[in-house]
């Protein structure tokens, strides 16, 4: 295979800056967003004694459950020796860590207490898995620094010995911290909704996903802005089948989580409202995760996609790409905000009322600074990435566009 | 000079000139007077007040149990509440009214934000259609799922079963809210003025029923019993559930009893008696 070069980002083309400006102007509005809602309280959010975690936790869990997934790339190279994916492993390295970098910073802001933060770093309750997660968190960023360095550092990286350890360090991480990502939900025995073991692996199936449809995301503008062919055909044929895959792990644990629910009678309640009667959170699933997320990104790319068809390989990939992460916000909506939306039961069997709205569907709405910090979320991982590739060589050197057709 | 107390209180000992009641009574008719006063409104309190005053006594005879400021609370007591919803008066709301007042929480209007330490919930069978009425409060379970999620043991256990959060450490995070089976905790919205000082609640911690704890570690029992007692329907019992001898004790030994989502295996300290 012919030496693998890479770049950092040169010339810059006016789109690139405005990206980077249009980011920055979304962290500077959604840090506006937080100062808001830090003066006055989350009175001024949709969030409320029933919901307690609202949209800044769809965008946080999200983008971290992303992060991990992200780090495919960089595994599939180094874990199993797959070598059509090296090129790609640094990118995928510096996304993943800058899309934790991101759901951290949310989830942080989002505190009832954000200056406590040195309270959370210091101070420890280690049965909760909030706890272990912070440890999972902060481990991620050092391991996959470290196993960057191991990328880029040419006298380190020339062995390969030291890259195979970090890489394999950071795959066997990477699966336990969507393990404790999933578990945050799985170990609440009060929410019907969650209280399965099944979370942790639905979550891996999911981060599969949308780590690869942010790479595919990020590769493609990176391919307009160095004006080069970053993915080749092979990849291209590579990373459509990888969406199909991970699409339909996600849809077969969907599946089981729901099926074995609604075996179990005194589930039927609460799966009654996630698949027919919840209104918002029932359009969310089908049409936003099942639909949307899923199954038109199979169909995308396996039927519309490709030489003669309505789409390019390209196009078809990055439409997929979109639409799956769209599904994945639909997904964290209906789990998180679905899940807690659904009345607790005090009393199995019985009806009850009271002045704090027992019994009743709570009701949530998304405010407006709650989005606001949920994308500052996201335009914070996108920042990052396009920074690291102006300042250090992530990118794979490709083949000059014009000489070649997309 | 003057004495205005008698000689046994003065702690002058008759220096200050004040004579001795016996001294008083033989020679002064007055005091003869005083001293049927005196036996008419014993004999009073004895038969009017007296069976309001007992039950008092009886709801605190199981927590005379002050503790000096300087030790350790013990894990030899497990507080606890027996909640009899026979007795539970439907539209009674005193024990609230009287968290409330006693923890100075207070409700806006907006049930979704307002803070709850405590609720009366009706509960009616799909079935027969036959209800009840109870209150919910925090559980103060033995095994509290809001205290295992707590990522930085801000809620915690004491030793005495009481379950609270450590506002210094609480970081907002919400998780223990996600966590409670009972609902039974709230998160502050919004910012306050002229908290307790004892209640020292404050916007983006989380809150829930302390069972008094400053009541009860001066001996004393939570706020939402004492007002129970007062209103007559006397529904609630607070106690020491490892003192085999104490009210709640025999009465959790002696009757059906029933504790909210037993299933769970949380342990709660509160019990529920006709449910």
């Amino acid at each position: 295979m012919a030496r693998i070069t890479f770049q950092k980002l040169d010339d810059h083309s006016p789109a690139f800056w405005g990206l980077l400006a249009m980011h920055a102007a979304i962290i500077a509005i959604g840090l506006g967003a937080f100062f808001y809602m830090e003066h006055h309280g989350h009175i001024v959010t949709g969030m409320n004694n029933a919901v307690v975690w609202g949209t800044p936790h769809v965008f946080a869990v999200f983008l971290i459950v992303a992060a991990s997934g992200a780090l495919n790339v960089a595994s599939i190279s180094s874990v199993f020796n797959n070598l059509a994916y090296k090129p790609f492993a640094r990118l995928s390295g510096i996304l993943a860590i800058s899309l934790l970098v991101g759901g951290l910073t949310v989830l942080v802001l989002d505190l009832g207490r954000p200056e406590r933060l040195t309270v959370a770093m210091t101070t420890y309750n280690f049965k909760s898995i909030f706890s272990w997660n912070i440890y999972l968190y902060t481990g991620f960023i050092v391991i996959v620094a470290a196993y960057l360095f191991t990328m880029m550092d040419r006298s380190v990286s020339k062995s390969g010995k030291a890259t195979k350890v970090m890489g394999w360090t950071a795959f066997v991480w990477r699966l336990a911290l969507t393990t404790g990502t999933g578990s945050i939900f799985g170990f609440l025995v009060a929410r019907e909704a969650y209280d399965s073991a099944i979370m942790a692996p639905l979550f891996i199936a999911a981060s599969f996903l949308y780590g690869l449809a942010f790479t595919v995301l990020v590769l493609l503008t990176m391919c307009r802005e160095t004006q080069q062919e970053l993915m080749g055909d092979e990849m291209l044929y590579k990373f459509r089948n990888l969406v199909m895959i991970f699409a339909l792990a996600v849809l077969y644990f969907t599946a089981v989580k729901h099926l074995t629910a609604l075996y179990a009678t005194e589930h039927h309640g609460v799966e009654a409202f996630i698949l027919r009667d919840g209104g918002i959170y029932t359009a969310l699933f089908w049409i936003g995760h099942v639909l949307v997320g899923n199954i038109l990104p199979i169909v995308i790319v396996a039927f519309l996609a490709g030489q003669g068809k309505l789409l390019t390989a390209r196009q078809g990939l990055a439409a997929a790409s979109v639409l799956a992460l769209l599904g994945g916000l639909a997904f964290m909506y209906v789990t998180i905000i679905g899940g807690q939306a659904y009345p607790l039961e005090l009393m199995p069997g019985m009806q009850i009322k009271s002045s704090f709205l027992d019994g009743e569907v709570a009701q949530y709405s998304p405010s407006l600074p709650e989005v606001l910090l949920g994308i500052a979320g996201v335009s914070i991982a996108m920042l990052i990435t396009g920074v690291a590739a102006k300042v250090m060589p992530f990118l794979p050197r490709g083949t000059e566009l014009e000489h070649k057709a997309a | 000079m003057t004495c205005k107390t008698d000689s046994s209180s003065c702690g002058s000992g008759g220096s200050c000139g004040c004579r001795s009641g016996s001294e008083a009574a033989a020679h002064d008719p007055v005091d003869a007077g005083r001293r049927w006063f005196m036996k008419a409104a014993a004999a009073f309190s004895t038969t009017v007040l007296g069976p309001g005053v007992t039950l008092l006594a009886f709801a605190e005879s199981d927590a005379a149990h002050a503790k000096p400021a300087d030790q350790p609370v013990s894990s030899k007591q497990r507080w606890g509440l027996l909640i009899d919803a026979g007795k539970c008066q439907d539209g009674c709301t005193a024990c609230v009214t009287a968290c409330s007042t006693e923890n100075g929480w207070k409700t806006t209007g907006h049930p979704e934000t307002d803070p709850q330490w405590i609720r009366k919930l009706t509960v009616t069978s799909p079935q027969d259609g036959s209800s009840f009425s109870m209150p919910m409060l925090c559980q103060h379970c033995a095994e509290p799922p809001c205290v295992d999620v707590c990522p930085t043991g801000a809620s915690f256990k004491r030793a005495d079963g009481i379950v609270l959060v450590d506002r210094h450490i609480c970081i907002g995070c919400r998780y223990c809210m996600m966590a409670c089976p009972y609902k039974a905790r709230s998160f502050i919205h919004e910012p306050l003025e002229d908290q307790k000082p004892y209640a020292p609640r404050g916007k983006g911690c989380v809150e829930s029923c302390t069972m008094c704890v400053h009541r009860v570690d001066a001996g004393g029992i939570p706020a939402c019993v004492e007002a129970c007692a007062k209103t007559g329907n006397a529904a609630m019992i607070f106690g020491d559930l490892n003192d085999k001898n104490s009210e709640i004790a025999k009465r959790v030994a002696t009757y059906r009893t029933t504790r909210v989502r037993a299933d769970l295996g949380t342990e709660p300290g509160v019990y529920y008696q006709n449910i």
